[in-house]
């Protein structure tokens, strides 16, 4: 293998592993998020979709990568409102409302897509790439850190401010208090309500994004059930995580280069069935889960809804 | 920031409470002056932790009004109560134990990001005035009660504050830690603030109030003012409390009625009995539990229960109470040492098998763990001999042996209930703690571990309990008695042991005066220093 | 008395059924919405899953669905939620597809049925057992754990479909196709395979066990609290292991008896998720086995008829489910407003009032005169 080769490789293999994890990453922080303020949402898988999906279409329509993110993240808070309505001011049972979500959003997707994109399928083809002057030029690692679209950046930022957010701001002292123990937020005169609401929207917007990234810029496409359950990955890593942005950003990194593996030992020469590759994310999480079982701690009132007054 | 005083006046007028089935507070009507330390006496369910509820705006009154210097003020919630000053220690914790104290404190704060070292000089500014010391990075679970009570106080004071209220503060404090709290009450009322101190104890109120209000079945039906609380002697306080507190129920409660108000010091009510002419019922030697929470689990504990004894088990709730009620009944497994029970080991024994020894447990999560309240006041019953003759035959239950049974326990326990079939959580807490007696006395009990038996009781059925237990230990049962409530231990045992951090610490023969300062010393000196 | 359980009764019936019409009501404006005609779909529905001998077919869906509805049944009871139905399901499927041939090569056709639902059943409860130790353990969530081996299980049913199970006379990855008389027989006058029967009578046992035995009293307490559990002298670790056995056991055999009954062999990649499909008719059915039935029934029709009818009407089969999650959100809100009503309160929370209907009035100090 000569010297070129290898060096192309390593860069492809290190865009691939950015590439796989960010929707991830972008899905479990959301996921964080509402964690956090005491909301355990199992519809993310069904919120990715449907973010992914109208990420999809709008970018299709506009022709805009941009557009199609904000469609995607629009599209995740529209599929948490029913979480919102639900659960967060009608106290229903959360489990239920979040299977309800992800099965709509899957079928949903899924029928409006081969209704109308099965004739002709649509690729989005290339994204808009935005060099970073100077640290793109470096060999191997530049082109596959520096030479990211704009949107991956963006997404870089938003977490990092959340990460902040949610450690060093009233926000986030609040929201995690809605999750610790909701009563105390009550009695120091925050609104349990509106701290998890916003918990919820922002989630959505996160999911959302998470989906709108996987089928923008990880596939180009969108496919019926295309994120295969990559939502219930991201809710393992987020109790593995314990809310901490940090850890579920390397968490999420470890997934991308345990998806990235698989055509990695393609290009080597290794043939591992495709079936193989699809379940090494679960092998990993559950083997993961069964190492740390012990601290993964989710926090206290993570699915109770809070009614004031009731012990 | 500092301390708003005011000479506002927090006038109370009508305050009317109902819920489904009680009226909480009816035409309640009071005034709280600044500096001065206001009492609310009455027993569990008059009604004092409701109206402090409307105080905090955690609920809303039916009707009546609350006014700070003569404008009436709608406190729809408990911001409206934070920002007019009002600040609430509530008897049930609300600091979130995975923060650090400061972050405890800084909840609520308004503002983007938060501002640590403004809170820091809050905070000092605040321990100054209490004339106490708080780590600011502590986290909270990692807080003695004393300490974490500290913070709440501060906590209740922490945006400037006009009216402190304190709801039940002593009934988890040490002896020593009540004075502590005390000499911190004197501090916050110089200030001019005014004080609202809930108890149910007389003589703190006495000692402590500067007036005093007591509240029966939901009605305000005695005030003593400043002026004639500061003319009347202790006896004639004690006397006028104790006739508005009881009313009619006076003469039905009789003597007990001082006990009872915590009026006076208690002193043993049980027959004494010989020690060594008793055989000894159980013995754990050098045990230590295993649990799978994060409960405090007891370690090297050794002790002897004979049988007719009455053993009390003191400390400051969350010691290993729990670990050393389940080690015994059978539900948490031994790591080291060994139990004993009439001679025989019972170590590796399970509930089950020690149920049918005679050894019994009343859980003080009555609702959670010691009933199952979807289910019928009968099954609950028996739910404790599940696939037992004559109630079960071959897998199949038999609903005329359950039934004949329940009504024989609700009749012999006067358990009121519409009928069997009703579903347990429908009940009032002390019938369902005569459920779980009834359940536990019943069918060969030799030995009953009961934890915090009348925590959260009114006061006939904590008579009741106390004197089904002594009942028990009279016939030759034995009793392995915990709870928080120094009081009741020392009514009930004949010695007393104290429990901190999962050892006994310490062992008291409980047989005259001078009791509570024996086990609150052995209390102290292993949790907060020797001071 | 007697009016009230039969006002109780209506009332049940009615939180049962009224979620189920309101979600067939909105799905049908989902499909106005999306150009497709929802008369067509349901009257499709009613020929092809009822009319003629579709009735039949209606009826042999449902041993499998009901089986699974069984299993969801009784880990639900104690609180296990159970979510990793499609992976037992097609555990159990696999092994009648693969392992059938292999034994009905060498031995009597019925004692190698008899072979195979006991490898199914214990192949879905041994996949059980680490969501079940992880829960009894550590307490992990067992949702997780489970729907993360269901992943695993799918990925395990393909391989093995696509390696040592896969039938070297065709093509496409598939198991070998059992002969008609080695499968499980027609009811007479039927083509209805007796696992329908099969269901039926488990549903009853389940019901009879787990109402009136000390066993179902167990599950019950345990399902209430895990806490008074443990004080009645219950073994929580047991209890979580054996219900998570017996529930994925029972969705495993689900899955043999719908090979060996009607599809004759397995395709990689074939996954019908039919436990999606029937955890909301549990609910509905208030954890009731024989309750069940009919629900099942009425999805059984559904999707029969359905599936062509959605081709009819430009639809993809994919529509099912969101019928299933709009029963599911209807379910919920339905049961809402019940309990409101039920308590004479007002249908919006107080909590709501103040927050959501009144979201900017930021001063709430009223003063008066």
């Amino acid at each position: 293998m000569s010297e070129m080769l290898s060096a192309t490789f390593i860069t492809v293999f290190i865009a691939t592993v950015i590439a796989q994890a960010m929707p991830l990453m972008l899905a479990a922080v959301g996921e964080t998020i509402g964690e956090q303020a005491g909301i355990l949402n199992l519809g993310i898988e069904g919120v990715m979709l449907i973010g992914a999906y109208t990420g999809f279409v709008v970018t299709l329509m506009t022709g805009s990568f941009w557009i199609g993110m904000l469609a995607g993240a629009i599209g995740g808070v529209v599929a948490n409102a029913a979480m919102l309505v639900l659960n967060v001011w009608l106290g229903l049972n959360q489990i239920v409302i979040g299977l309800a979500i992800t099965l709509i959003g899957e079928g949903i997707t899924s029928v409006l897509y081969l209704q109308n994109y099965t004739s002709s399928p649509a690729s989005l083809g290339a994204q808009p790439r935005m060099p970073i002057p100077g640290l793109s030029e470096i060999p191997v690692i530049g082109p596959a850190l520096f030479r990211q679209s704009g949107i991956f950046w963006l997404m870089i930022v938003l977490i990092l401010v959340l990460a902040f957010a949610l450690a060093r701001t009233s926000w986030g002292l609040s929201t995690r208090s809605a999750g610790q123990k909701p009563s105390s937020l009550d009695a120091a005169g925050g609104s349990v309500m509106r701290t998890r609401s916003t918990a919820v929207i922002l989630s959505g917007v996160l999911v959302g994004l998470g989906g709108a990234y996987l089928a923008l810029l990880t596939t180009a496409t969108f496919s019926p059930h295309l994120t295969n359950g990559l939502g219930f990955i991201a809710i393992v890593i987020t109790m593995l995580s314990r809310g901490r942005i940090l850890i579920v950003m390397l968490t999420s990194l470890v997934y991308g280069l345990a998806v990235a593996m698989g055509p990695a030992l393609q290009v080597i020469g290794f043939t591992v069935p495709a079936d193989i590759i699809k379940m090494l994310p679960f092998i990993i999480v559950i083997v993961m889960l069964i190492v740390f079982a012990r601290s993964s701690v989710v926090p206290p009132a993570l699915g109770a809804p809070y009614t004031r007054g009731a012990r | 920031m500092t301390t708003t005083a005011t000479s506002d006046v927090i006038s109370l007028r009508g305050i009317t409470k109902a819920f489904p089935g009680v009226v909480a507070n009816d035409d309640v009507s009071l005034d709280i002056v600044p500096g001065q330390v206001h009492c609310l006496l009455g027993e569990n369910g008059a009604g004092k932790s409701t109206l402090i509820s409307i105080l905090a705006g955690m609920q809303q009154p039916d009707s009546g009004t609350v006014s700070i210097g003569g404008t009436v003020v709608d406190i729809s919630s408990p911001k409206v109560a934070v920002d007019n000053g009002i600040g609430v220690v509530h008897q049930h914790s609300t600091l979130v134990p995975a923060f650090t104290v400061l972050e405890n404190l800084m909840l609520g704060d308004g503002g983007v990001l938060l501002d640590e070292k403004r809170a820091t000089r809050r905070l000092e500014e605040l321990a100054g005035l209490l004339g106490v010391e708080i780590d600011p990075h502590a986290l909270a679970s990692d807080l003695g009660l004393g300490q974490q009570q500290q913070v709440e106080i501060a906590k209740a004071m922490w945006k400037g504050s006009r009216l402190l209220v304190l709801d039940e503060p002593t009934s988890m404090l040490t002896p020593q830690a009540i004075e502590h709290l005390a000499e911190s009450i004197a501090r916050v009322k110089a200030e001019g603030l005014a004080v609202v101190l809930i108890t149910h104890k007389l003589r703190e109120a006495y000692a402590m109030g500067d007036c005093v209000t007591i509240l029966r079945a939901g009605r305000n039906v005695g005030h003593i003012s400043t002026e004639e609380l500061a003319t009347y002697s202790e006896q004639q306080a004690q006397d006028a409390i104790l006739a508005a507190m009881f009313g009619e129920d006076i003469v039905a409660v009789g003597d007990e009625a001082t006990e009872l108000a915590g009026a006076t010091e208690a002193s043993r009510e049980t027959a004494a009995i010989d020690f060594a002419s008793r055989p000894v019922r159980l013995e754990l030697r050098g045990a230590s539990s295993r649990g799978a929470g994060r409960d405090v689990d007891v370690e090297d504990v050794s002790l002897t229960l004979r049988e007719g004894e009455i053993l009390g088990i003191a400390g400051i709730d969350g010691h290993g109470q729990n670990a050393l009620s389940e080690l015994v009944a059978g539900q948490r497994p031994a790591s080291t040492g060994t139990l004993v029970f009439d001679g025989d080991d019972i170590t590796r024994s399970g509930v089950r098998g020690r149920q049918r020894l005679g050894i019994r447990y009343v859980t003080d999560d009555r609702l959670h763990e010691g009933t199952v309240g979807s289910m019928s006041v009968a099954v609950n019953l028996v739910i404790k001999r599940i696939g037992e003759q004559p109630f079960w035959r071959s897998g199949r239950i038999q609903p005329k042996a359950v039934d004949a049974e329940a009504k024989r326990l609700i009749d012999e326990y006067g358990i009121r209930t519409p009928s069997p079939a009703t579903r347990a959580g429908t009940l009032s807490g002390g019938n369902i703690q005569k459920i779980l007696l009834a359940r536990e006395l019943t069918n060969g009990a030799r030995l009953v571990v009961v934890n915090k038996p009348t925590y959260g009781l009114d006061l006939k059925t904590v008579h009741l309990v106390r004197e089904i237990l002594t009942d028990f230990a009279a016939q030759g049962g034995s009793v392995l008695l915990l709870s928080t409530d120094l009081d009741e231990l020392i009514e009930l045992s004949h010695r007393i042991q104290v429990i901190s951090r999962g050892r006994l610490v310490g062992s008291v023969v409980n047989d005259g005066p001078g009791t509570a300062e024996k086990v609150g010393q052995y209390m102290t000196g292993a949790i907060e220093g020797t001071d | 008395m007697k009016t009230e359980t039969s006002s109780a009764l209506v009332q049940g019936f009615v939180r049962s059924v009224v979620p189920v019409l309101l979600a067939l009501i909105v799905s049908g404006l989902i499909m106005l919405a999306m150009g497709a005609s929802p008369l067509d779909f349901f009257a499709g529905v009613w020929r092809y899953g009822i009319t003629g001998s579709n009735w039949q077919r209606s009826l042999a869906l449902m041993s499998p669905l009901l089986i699974v509805a069984i299993g969801i049944i009784v880990a639900f009871r104690g609180q296990l939620w159970n979510l990793g139905y499609n992976g037992q399901y097609l555990l159990g499927a696999v092994v009648a597809s693969g392992l059938g041939p292999i034994l009905y090569a060498v031995m009597p056709a019925f004692l190698a049925t008899i072979i195979v639902f006991v490898v199914a059943v214990l192949a879905g409860a041994v996949w059980s057992l680490i969501p079940a130790i992880l829960k009894a353990r550590y307490g992990t969530n067992e949702i997780i754990t489970s729907l993360v081996m269901s992943f695993i299980a799918i990925g395990v049913v393909n391989l093995l479909i696509k390696g040592v199970f896969k039938d070297p006379g065709v093509t496409t990855p598939q198991t070998t196709v059992i002969p008609e008389d080695q499968l499980l027989p027609y009811i007479p006058g039927t083509e209805i395979h007796i696992g329908f029967l099969i269901a039926i009578a488990l549903a009853i046992v389940a019901q009879i066990v787990l109402s009136r035995t000390s066993f179902g009293l167990r599950i019950d307490i345990f399902g209430a609290s895990p806490k008074a559990a443990r004080h009645v002298g219950l073994n929580s670790t047991w209890m979580v292991v054996l219900l998570f056995a017996i529930s994925s056991g029972l969705i495993a055999f689900a899955g043999s008896v719908d090979i060996l009954g009607q599809f004759t062999y397995q395709r990689a990649d074939w996954d019908p998720r039919y436990g999606d499909a029937v955890m909301p008719l549990v609910f509905l059915a208030r954890f009731r086995p024989v309750a069940a039935i009919p629900f099942v029934a009425f999805y059984a029709v559904l999707a029969t008829g359905g599936t062509l009818a959605a081709q009819q009407a430009g639809l993809n089969v994919d529509f099912l489910f969101v019928i299933v999650g709009l029963i599911l959100l209807f379910m919920t809100i339905t049961e809402y407003i019940g309990n409101r009503r039920a308590l004479g309160q007002s249908y919006v929370p107080a909590g709501l009032r103040r927050t959501v209907l009144q979201p900017f009035t930021r001063t709430s100090e009223r003063t008066s005169a």
